[in-house]
């Protein structure tokens, strides 16, 4: 599939402009083309899309690189920012009514998921916020839809209220609420037929449930694998309806989810929840900057960056850099820059958070033994300053005092030994490779 | 003659019932679709880059899909190119034509396959509120009226009311409908329904299944099996498996037909809600990147609402519009 390697196409234009000190104009064309289409392939509508680009394109001119990060880190996290934040923050509570019951309509197009998402929702608040439910069966239209909102029902032992199919929904709803106040039932939830949007007649049938039973939430359910239509829905109903909330459904599949965005940026309201199930039990608190990973395609950059921001003492860094260039690196700088990267973290977490890890070959069962680095950490420990800063030094005798100084063999000492003097060959020859080019080479760290 | 003239005279044949439904259905997607790139033809008079980018976008405003769009519009500029067209004008019929023929290249039969004689099984599968009972009530219905003896399995046991639907459909299409409890195997149903078919030697029996989300390995599976169960009870059948494929769903659609595809080895697609705003552009991708037919078009609730799919009457509803105001005719078919 053309999104799998998204994340990397990102990756390989950041690449391009990875070292330079500032982003240039140019470059952030390129690079928003590349955000543009990503944000095009999950969905996310045109219009939106073209909004979000400005935005990113304004913060992301001229904005001066963070010292130890790659420019192209830097717009990721400019992007997953703005979305995140476009997205809103985390609001899943329900807004409660001072004068019981409260009352909770939900609505949609056909399919999207309202019955299954109203047991849900039901099964959650009573959990969360300690509420007694009522469910009241207003889709009078589908059929058996009032049969699957009892069984529900049923197997979340909760009451539903409903008078059959040829009931009027709005009479359905109004008595619904009048039942609940009967029966100390704090909370309705309204599930209501799929419609669309477009449906005039039955739209209008919305409006007058809405006036009926004057409910505190109105909750647009929306199918997370929706495309570019979501944003003529979300604008529809809350035109007519003005709504509180919305819930994406179906969030468990592959989708990318970009829908999400469209349908907040329409409708201002907060995304409360996610049904990342078929069980009554899957409906999560929604997560914007989850939400933003995934729409991107990427893995969770940001935590990434993050850490290395707070690991990565950048004077260091900057040292570390001069030495690569003069070639003056030693082992003691090798044990530096390995406890630097081992501070971040697990190493294959964080390779997980990387992404495009899993699609390199053999890298999805890779473990990293971490032992084996705790092993190179104490060969080097047990050299002498001389040896860290001259290796060539290490003759027989001393490679077999560093053996069991560090409790290893002397294979594992001479394979340290041939990968340190390979590494500093690379790093010549990447020296020497970039020397004629530019007056300038930032060398990055490896892990980076 | 233009390319829009001849495909319009190709599709008269056909009754006005059929096209009008089909125009109804596409009303919205026709009006800002062929109003866009009419809009666009007006305010850019020339052919150049801006021109392209713009409508680009409105593609992409259909579910097109990123890739799809990037080589049409590649295409397109080729033709301008070659036939040295440089008023957008002149262009409008040629995005026409590049479109159709994106639709109907290698053409296959995208009529159902019906057995002459012996049982005919079709299995329709697909994602989660997709419309796939309701479906197979228009489908049963359909048949029924084609005089056809028509069985139902009711192999979504899984969710709540999902058998008691299809139930309903049963009765209004006048067909029976073989069931077990909610929660049963499927493939037990599956096997049930097609033992009763032949007994009772219906020409079609056709087997709903629970939505999945495509990424469910284990429902994956499950679906594997009943398709596994058919095989060996019937020689030769499935003799469709249709994908039942929301028009609303954006580039995910592309993934279902994907893997619903390497799992059933999908024959057809059926698209539905078609009568809303979306507008199924993504059909455009799957065909042209799978090469699977599209069947049938859900365009409505009613058990009439199924009609079959043809890619000429679906270009021609999408851009009829865009050709009203330099042609009579045209605009007094559409008061019609």
């Amino acid at each position: 599939m053309a999104f799998e390697n998204l994340a990397d196409r990102l990756q390989e234009t950041f690449k391009k402009i990875r070292g330079k000190g500032k982003v240039s104009e140019a470059d952030v064309k390129q690079m928003t083309r590349e955000v543009r289409l990503a944000l095009l392939e999950a969905d996310v509508n045109f219009k939106v899309v073209k909004d979000f680009i400005n935005r990113i394109k304004e913060r992301a001119v001229g904005q001066e690189v963070l010292k130890s990060l790659t420019p192209g880190q830097q717009v990721i996290k400019v992007v997953q920012e703005e979305l995140t934040e476009l997205m809103g923050g985390e609001q899943s509570k329900l807004r409660m009514s001072a004068k019981p019951p409260t009352v909770v309509m939900l609505v949609g197009l056909q399919g999207a998921g309202k019955t299954t998402t109203t047991g849900k929702l039901a099964n959650y608040i009573r959990k969360q916020q300690n509420k007694k439910p009522l469910l009241a069966a207003c889709d009078v239209y589908r059929p058996a839809a009032i049969k699957q909102l009892q069984t529900l029902g049923g197997q979340l032992d909760m009451p539903v209220f409903s008078m059959g199919d040829d009931a009027s929904p709005v009479d359905i709803a109004k008595q619904a609420v009048a039942k609940a106040k009967e029966d100390h039932n704090d909370i309705v939830f309204i599930d209501t037929a799929g419609r669309l949007h477009v449906d005039d007649a039955l739209m209008e049938e919305l409006e007058n449930i809405k006036e009926a039973t004057q409910p505190d939430e109105i909750i647009l359910v929306v199918d997370a694998m929706t495309g570019q239509d979501a944003v003529n829905v979300a604008e529809s109903f809350n035109d007519r309806l003005g709504l509180t909330g919305v819930i994406m459904t179906k969030l468990d599949g592959d989708t990318r989810g970009g829908a999400a965005l469209s349908v907040k940026a329409v409708t201002g309201t907060p995304i409360k929840f996610a049904g990342m199930g078929e069980k009554l039990d899957a409906l999560e608190p929604f997560h914007p900057e989850r939400m933003a990973s995934r729409i991107l395609g990427m893995g969770d950059v940001l935590t990434l960056i993050e850490k290395a921001q707070a690991t990565v003492d950048e004077e260091k860094a900057k040292e570390m850099e001069k030495k690569m260039r003069t070639m003056s690196f030693t082992f003691d700088d090798f044990l530096e820059q390995l406890s630097q990267v081992r501070s971040m973290g697990p190493l294959d977490e964080l390779l997980g958070m990387m992404p495009g890890a899993n699609k390199i070959k053999g890298m999805k069962n890779l473990k990293i033994d971490e032992k084996q680095i705790s092993h190179i950490e104490a060969i080097i420990r047990s050299m002498t300053p001389a040896e860290k800063t001259d290796p060539d030094i290490i003759n027989a005798s001393r490679k077999k005092r560093i053996a069991n100084g560090s409790g290893t063999s002397i294979q594992e000492v001479n394979r340290l030994l041939k990968q340190f003097k390979d590494m500093k060959k690379m790093m010549k020859q990447m020296m020497g490779m970039t020397k004629g080019k530019k007056k300038k080479n930032p060398f990055n760290l490896p892990f980076m | 003659m233009s390319f829009f003239k001849k495909l319009k005279y190709k599709i008269t044949g056909q009754t006005d019932t059929v096209t009008n439904k089909f125009k109804d259905g596409l009303a919205k997607t026709r009006h800002s679709m062929a109003a866009r790139v009419n809009n666009l033809v007006k305010r850019y008079r020339k052919v150049d880059e801006d021109f392209f980018e713009e409508l680009e976008e409105i593609l992409i405003s259909a579910d097109v899909g990123v890739n799809t769009v990037l080589e049409l519009v590649e295409k397109l500029k080729d033709e301008a190119r070659t036939r040295n067209i440089k008023e957008t004008e002149q262009l409008k019929d040629v995005i026409i034509e590049v479109l159709s023929n994106m639709l109907t290249e290698d053409e296959k039969d995208a009529a159902i396959a019906i057995q002459n004689d012996g049982l005919t099984v079709i299995l329709v599968v697909g994602v989660n509120g997709v419309g796939k009972t309701t479906t197979i009530g228009k489908m049963a219905y359909k048949f029924k009226e084609e005089g056809k003896s028509v069985l139902l399995a009711a192999g979504d046991t899984f969710r709540a009311g999902a058998i008691e639907q299809l139930e309903v459909w049963g009765e209004r299409a006048g067909v029976e409908v073989v069931k077990h409890n909610e929660g049963s195997d499927p493939a037990a149903v599956i096997y049930d329904a097609i033992m009763a078919a032949k007994s009772r030697g219906v020409d079609i029996l056709i087997c709903d299944t629970a939505g999945r989300l495509q990424n469910k390995v284990n429902l994956m599976k499950e679906l594997e099996k009943v398709k596994r169960v058919i095989s060996r009870e019937v020689p030769g059948a499935p003799h469709e498996v249709l994908l039942v494929l929301d028009a609303t769903t954006g580039q995910n659609a592309m993934t279902q037909a994907k893997i619903f595809g390497e799992a059933t080895d999908v024959s057809g697609i059926v698209l539905t809600k078609l009568d809303g705003t979306a507008k199924g552009g993504i059909v455009l991708a799957i065909r042209h990147e799978l090469d699977l037919p599209v069947k049938l078009v859900g365009l409505g609730e009613g058990i009439h609402d199924l009609q079959p799919f043809d890619s000429d009457t679906f270009v021609y509803g999408l851009f009829s519009e865009m050709f009203q105001s330099e042609n009579g005719e045209d605009h007094a078919e559409e008061n019609n």
